[in-house]
């Protein structure tokens, strides 16, 4: 929090007016006693917006991302302290599985369940939910997801058969699907298309673009570029620490904090 | 050193690599000797009596298959009583194992790190070697003693205490194989933890666990030992769980300690040979098809 309040005193741009859809407060997540992988991180996310997670391998970014959707209540050990707040409801008093329906994820190997059908990959988090729709409601989700991640016109066709055919693009932006079905408040995403190649990262990049319209996305990103290309927002995390959080065209060209600087100009990383 | 000496230690590795490449294959066709006999000599000698009768006759008594040797005829009757037996027996023993295996392979896919976990899988690994015939016994101490009767369920209980470890071992080495996201995107959605492990991992494991199934029904089809101490055998088609059962293998036991019916052991043995080959063949299939 500090270094937001710090940035926004000393700085033209400011992250954004709006109500934040998520507020993280000192939110820290430690997988063995007194080793924090996340230590004491505080943030507001804006709606409608891609808020880029950058930085050097092993500085808790991903650890950051999978606390938002309480992903890291299936492993005992790992200890999650803070408070993280979705539309003003603080997760860590929610079920984690409601709160993982609000908050979608989609991973960095493109991961459509292997023995559903693309149409059932789609409804995959009704179905195992156990929530029963009509027919005609399905038909009108696998639609719409499908249109929304660029993929309908490519599968329509096909859409009863498994999605193991389907290019890795193809197979990440059906995943994409499944996390949008669920209409969750946020997406999280973990390094979505570093598994992509450049072409498929290009779709899913402007897919994001897209998306936005909707959503608000959290990406974490080895890839500054993309940052760079695609967030409005960014996060710079460092051995745990949220180094710097500020508007992306301004962590860009003026970063406040000089650890950013180094790892943006590639002195580390 | 001279091109001429680099010639020749060129041609003396390529000389070796041709001498071990042949003693490779040399003993890769060796050891498929004893497996080309055997099916040669059960074939040779099993088709003979390999017709409708074997599988719509029972047995016949000794009494009988003298007679017909006497005046120069095939043997009457068949196996029927020992095709149906092993269908009761070990369809039953099916039933037993895998729920049971599945649960524990589940169980021990999930939790690798947990110490009972790992007694539990060193456990198993120590009832895959125990000897056939001991099972044998202790279910005969489980089932026959308290029922006072041999019966196919003790014979089941004891192939069905078989097949476990096999079971559970390739359900949990299926499961630790599919990508740990798989249930981390399931979960992600929400979903609860029943639902991810019934829906969407067991389905994704499924080629791997049903080749284990049949691979444990094709290795327990042919277990003789610990069927003689629980099912004992019959000579008429049985299907009571709680009677004595005949079995094919059992019954081959039974035509070897009678000059009579020897013929009738190699039609036996071909019909479990071709039982196993198609069990295997079929879960190659599977392996194949259901590959994730």
């Amino acid at each position: 929090m500090e270094n937001i309040t710090e940035n926004k005193s000393n700085n033209q741009e400011e992250i954004s007016a709006n109500e934040p859809i998520l507020k993280l407060r000192n939110l820290s997540v430690s997988y063995a006693p007194g080793k924090k992988a996340v230590n004491n991180v505080s943030a507001d996310i804006y709606p409608n917006t891609i808020t880029a997670i950058m930085g050097p391998s092993g500085c808790g970014k991903s650890t950051l991302l999978r606390a938002i959707n309480r992903m890291h209540d299936l492993y005992p050990n790992v200890e999650t302290t803070g408070d993280i707040y979705l539309k003003g409801k603080n997760i860590m008093d929610m079920n984690p599985m409601e709160v993982r329906r609000m908050a979608g994820m989609v991973f960095q190997t493109p991961n459509p369940f292997p023995t559903m059908s693309i149409y059932d990959n789609v409804l995959a988090g009704y179905k195992l939910n156990g929530i029963k729709l009509k027919k005609k409601e399905k038909d009108e989700i696998v639609r719409k997801c499908l249109m929304a991640v660029a993929l309908w016109d490519e599968v329509k066709d096909v859409i009863n058969r498994r999605g193991s055919f389907l290019s890795g693009g193809q197979q990440q932006r059906l995943c994409i699907a499944r996390a949008l079905a669920l209409e969750p408040e946020v997406l999280l995403m973990d390094e979505p298309t570093s598994a992509l190649d450049p072409v498929s990262t290009n779709k899913i990049e402007e897919l994001l673009l897209d998306l936005k319209k909707n959503f608000t996305i959290l990406i974490v990103t080895h890839n500054m570029s993309q940052a760079a290309r695609i967030s409005d927002n960014s996060m710079f995390m460092y051995l745990g620490d949220l180094v710097e959080y500020a508007p992306t065209r301004q962590m860009f060209t003026k970063p406040q904090n000089k650890k950013t600087e180094e790892y943006l100009t590639g002195i580390f990383g | 050193m001279s091109d001429k000496t680099k010639l020749s230690k060129v041609k003396k590795r390529i000389a070796k690599d041709k001498i071990v490449f042949g003693l490779v294959c040399f003993f890769s066709f060796l050891s498929m000797i004893p497996l080309f006999l055997i099916i040669w000599n059960v074939v040779s000698k099993g088709y003979k009596n390999f017709n409708w009768r074997l599988f719509t006759e029972v047995a016949p008594s000794s009494m009988d298959a003298l007679i017909a040797k006497m005046s120069g005829e095939p043997i009457p009757g068949g196996i029927l009583n020992g095709i149906t037996g092993s269908i009761l027996i070990v369809g039953m023993a099916v039933l037993l194992t895998v729920p049971l295996g599945l649960f524990v392979g589940i169980y021990l896919s999930e939790h690798p790190k947990n110490k009972f976990a790992r007694t539990v899988s060193y456990l198993t690994d120590l009832l895959q070697g125990m000897p056939s015939i001991v099972i044998g016994i202790i279910a005969y101490i489980w089932v026959v003693k308290p029922l006072r009767s041999y019966s196919a369920l003790a014979g089941s209980v004891a192939l069905t205490i078989m097949m476990l470890p096999m079971v559970i071992r390739s359900t949990e080495e299926t499961l630790k194989m599919l990508p740990p996201t798989l249930k981390e995107s399931g979960l992600a959605l929400g979903a609860p933890y029943a639902s991810v492990i019934f829906r969407v991992i067991l389905p994704s494991g499924f080629g791997g666990i049903f080749t284990g199934i049949l691979l444990a029904v094709s290795r327990v089809m042919g277990e003789t030992a610990p069927l003689m101490l629980t099912a004992l055998g019959a000579s008429v088609v049985n299907w009571n769980i709680f009677e004595p059962t005949s079995a094919i293998p059992l019954l081959i036991w039974d035509f070897y300690n009678d000059p009579n019916l020897v013929d009738i052991i190699w039609s036996a043995s071909l019909l479990l040979l071709i039982v196993i080959f198609l069990l295997n063949w079929i879960a190659k299939i599977v392996a194949r098809r259901w590959k994730i």
